[in-house]
């Protein structure tokens, strides 16, 4: 093999907040990566039956497994509202660090009401009430 | 680079000219997502509970199925894409970084099939 510079670069860079922001990105990208395998395994369970279906949902402890459903909500809207973020740069917007750092506020406050406002909802109205 | 073979320019240097279309799909999927995972969230945390028969209904009933199945397989492709880009950034022995995409493509294969054909079981069912 060549021996070519591999990014990420991550040492030759000052820190600055907005870079946690793209390393959350990708670590919240993981935990849905991880959360389509159960996804997937619920669907089966479902169609494979009740009995089946009680055994899978019976897998976890239920605080374990509400724990684990409030991290894939947190991830879901934190990925999708920092995607979205994203694809404004693929488009060619936004990309001076004043703009970059202000976005990455918006998406910093929209994940958090984003994700309060659906716990509040699956927690206490809904299906994982 | 000048005077090696092509096979040692593949094996050391050089794009294998798939960088732009792993973007582009990512990217497509990613806007796909948006509507589809929105739909997917709400649907979640609008059911009533997850006891099995209102699960079943949900998942077959209706329009469901097909948002399912389109959701289904946008995430293969985003999330395959995703976590090959995290690959190639942490794991750096040649081998072990593709036999890790490729057990990753795999992976995301079975979850998608099985998970489809459980969502077409229930669509019949109904």
């Amino acid at each position: 093999m060549a021996r070519r510079p591999l990014s990420p670069h991550m040492t030759v860079y000052r820190f600055g907040y907005t870079m946690s922001l793209s390393i959350l990105h990708r670590a919240m990208g993981l935990v849905l990566s991880i959360a389509f395998i159960v996804f997937a395994a619920w669907l089966c369970a479902a169609a494979a039956g009740e009995a089946a279906y009680d055994d899978f949902i019976g897998l976890l402890p239920a605080p374990l497994a509400r724990a684990g459903l409030a991290l894939v909500v947190v991830a879901f809207v934190y990925h999708l509202a920092n995607g979205i973020r994203h694809l404004f740069w693929d488009a060619g917007l936004g990309f001076e660090r004043s703009q970059a750092r202000r976005s990455g506020a918006l998406v910093v406050v929209v994940a958090v009401i984003g994700s309060a406002v659906a716990l509040y909802a699956l927690f206490t109205h809904g299906a994982a009430s | 680079m000048r005077g090696s073979t092509p096979l040692a320019r593949v094996l050391g240097l050089g794009s294998a000219k798939q960088g732009a279309h792993h973007w582009w799909i990512e990217r497509v999927t990613a806007i796909a997502l948006i509507p589809l995972g929105l739909w997917l969230a709400v649907s979640l945390l609008a059911l009533p509970d997850f006891r099995h028969d209102t699960v079943a209904a949900f998942i077959g009933s209706g329009s469901h199925p097909t948002l399912l199945l389109l959701t289904i397989a946008t995430i293969w492709w985003h999330s395959r894409l995703g976590v090959q880009v995290v690959v190639e950034d942490y794991v750096h022995a040649p081998a072990l970084k593709s036999a890790t995409i490729i057990l990753l493509s795999f992976a995301h294969a079975l979850l998608a099939v099985a998970g489809g054909i459980a969502v077409l079981r229930l669509a019949l069912a109904n």
